[in-house]
């Protein structure tokens, strides 16, 4: 379910690093907990984010949801399918929808973040206590 | 943290099958609910194209009994419910002595001594105890949501669906009339009512048939493409069709004529509660009207989001959504009566933003008849 070569947030957002590129999106979880994804609204490229702040918007038909950046870096590039086809972030979270790429600032930094196997056991305690 | 906040949730007497269903519940008002099962916007879709079930059973009920229970109904709601004939629902307001809402409410009549009361969940208690302080009659006035499960099947094949479980010829009940009758082998107040915009039906039964009934008609209705829907659904539905939900845009600070329901608004019947004030207001012109708008760009208004108009800010939104059979991002708020014409552009803030909309005609959504 979640890729063995990504890394995780305790806000359920996935990075992917390859050299200085990271590439950034929702996770399963967290398009699940949203329900049907309607609008996602991105940063523009060029503009700088910061760990832990918030970087965009996704609104489902019930809910807003923030996304905050695992990292920090430069955007690089938003993806632009996302802007007539909001709905792939649930139906392929980790794959298509990813939301934006950055040039990191710290390579290093997201190894840092949770990997597939400490999430995933951090989403089955939160269902868990659920 | 409050003692609220740690009281048990209550339990319809489906629980376990919506949580079988692998439904996402929610705490809605004290209760542990369905929020979606398939989701909402494939819910909402089957609910306009074919049909919806939907357990309403946190819905609560309060009945008046008596020589005089007219009298007391007639007290407490601003409609005038001497113009029911048995086997009528009218859609009214419970009201407070300044004519806002406790709450909305239908007023069944069963029998000239017999009216059968559907209200919101969160307020049942409090509904039923304003009638109980409010009640100059001899009535007697029973709070009976324990009593009963409801369950609503609303869309286009809801009648036909709901046919083949029962005897009932459901084609001769009218538009807000109902009947009682056997489904499915339980006895049930079958009533044509709903809050979806669709034709449809609300089943009022004993909570111990609600597992039968449900997956009964479930089985009936999977191959007509029906599907089980929560309360987000119920939700979208609601607003495109324009109806109020109380809490946003009716509560104990708005009147009926602000929220557009000076239709079930009849001060003409006689002496009822707050009917003095509800005069006094219409006397003297209001200064606030419930409108609904669109949004311009792709911006979403949600609940709670300020509006201003030239400039200034008038009011917020009490529900704002996607409509995901319109397709098209929606809402209702306040404003003053001087603005309340279609066509008039206001802006909402969202987040950073202030999004264009403008203020077009209710309902949003009216079905084909």
């Amino acid at each position: 379910m979640y890729p063995g070569d990504y890394r995780y947030t305790k806000e359920h957002e996935w990075i992917k690093v390859s050299g200085d590129t990271g590439t950034i999106g929702i996770t399963d979880y967290a398009q699940h907990e949203l329900g049907d994804v309607v609008f996602a609204e991105l940063p523009k490229v060029g503009s700088k984010i910061t760990t832990g702040q918030v970087f965009g918007t996704i609104e489902s038909v019930k809910a807003v949801s923030e996304i905050y950046a695992p990292v920090s870096g430069e955007v690089t590039e938003a993806n632009a399918a996302l802007t007539s086809n909001s709905e792939i972030i649930n139906s392929d979270p980790h794959g298509a929808a990813w939301l934006i790429k950055i040039k990191l600032a710290n390579p290093a930094e997201a190894s840092g973040l949770m990997d597939a196997a400490a999430y995933q056991a951090f989403i089955s305690e939160k269902e868990a206590s659920a | 943290m409050t003692s609220s906040a740690i009281t048990q949730l209550r339990k319809t007497a489906l629980n376990a099958e919506h949580r079988r269903l692998g439904a996402k519940m929610v705490n809605f008002g004290g209760w542990d609910m369905p929020v979606e099962y398939s989701g909402i916007v494939a819910e909402h879709i089957a609910t306009r194209t074919a049909a919806g079930l939907f357990d309403v059973s946190h819905m609560g009920e309060i009945e008046v009994h008596g020589d005089q229970a007219l009298d007391l109904v007639q007290h407490v709601t601003c409609n005038d419910a001497s113009k029911l004939e048995i086997g009528q629902a009218q859609y009214s307001g419970l009201m407070t002595e300044q004519g806002t809402f406790v709450d909305d409410l239908l007023v069944h009549k069963i029998s000239d001594r017999h009216y059968f009361l559907c209200v919101n969940a969160g307020n049942q208690d409090q509904d039923f105890e304003h009638i109980a302080a409010h009640n100059p009659t001899a009535a007697k006035v029973e709070n009976a949501g324990k009593r009963y499960s409801q369950l609503a099947i609303q869309g286009p094949k809801a009648l036909g669906i709901l046919q083949r479980l029962t005897q009932v010829p459901l084609d001769s009940i009218g538009y807000y009339h109902f009947t009682f009758g056997d489904v499915d082998g339980v006895d049930c107040l079958i009533a044509r009512t709903g809050y979806t915009g669709e034709d449809g039906f609300e089943i009022y039964f004993v909570p111990e048939h609600s597992e039968k009934l449900w997956s009964d008609l479930l089985e009936e209705g999977t191959g007509e493409g029906m599907l089980p829907c929560g309360l987000g659904a119920r939700n979208t539905l609601r607003l495109e069709a324009s109806m109020c939900l109380y809490g946003h845009e009716i509560d104990d600070t708005t009147t009926p004529w602000e929220a557009g329901l000076g239709w079930i608004c009849k001060p003409g019947k006689g002496e009822f509660l707050g009917r003095e004030a509800l005069l006094r207001q219409k006397e003297h012109g209001l200064e606030r009207a419930l409108v609904g708008f669109e949004m311009l760009d792709r911006l979403i208004a949600r609940d709670g989001c300020p509006i201003s108009i030239e400039g200034n800010q008038v009011g917020r939104v009490t529900s704002g959504s996607p409509a995901p059979f319109l397709k098209k991002n929606i809402g209702m708020a306040y404003v003053p009566v001087k603005f309340k014409a279609p066509g008039t552009e206001i802006a909402v803030a969202v987040r950073a933003s202030q999004a264009p909309a403008r203020i077009v005609p209710m309902p949003f959504y009216k079905r084909a008849k």
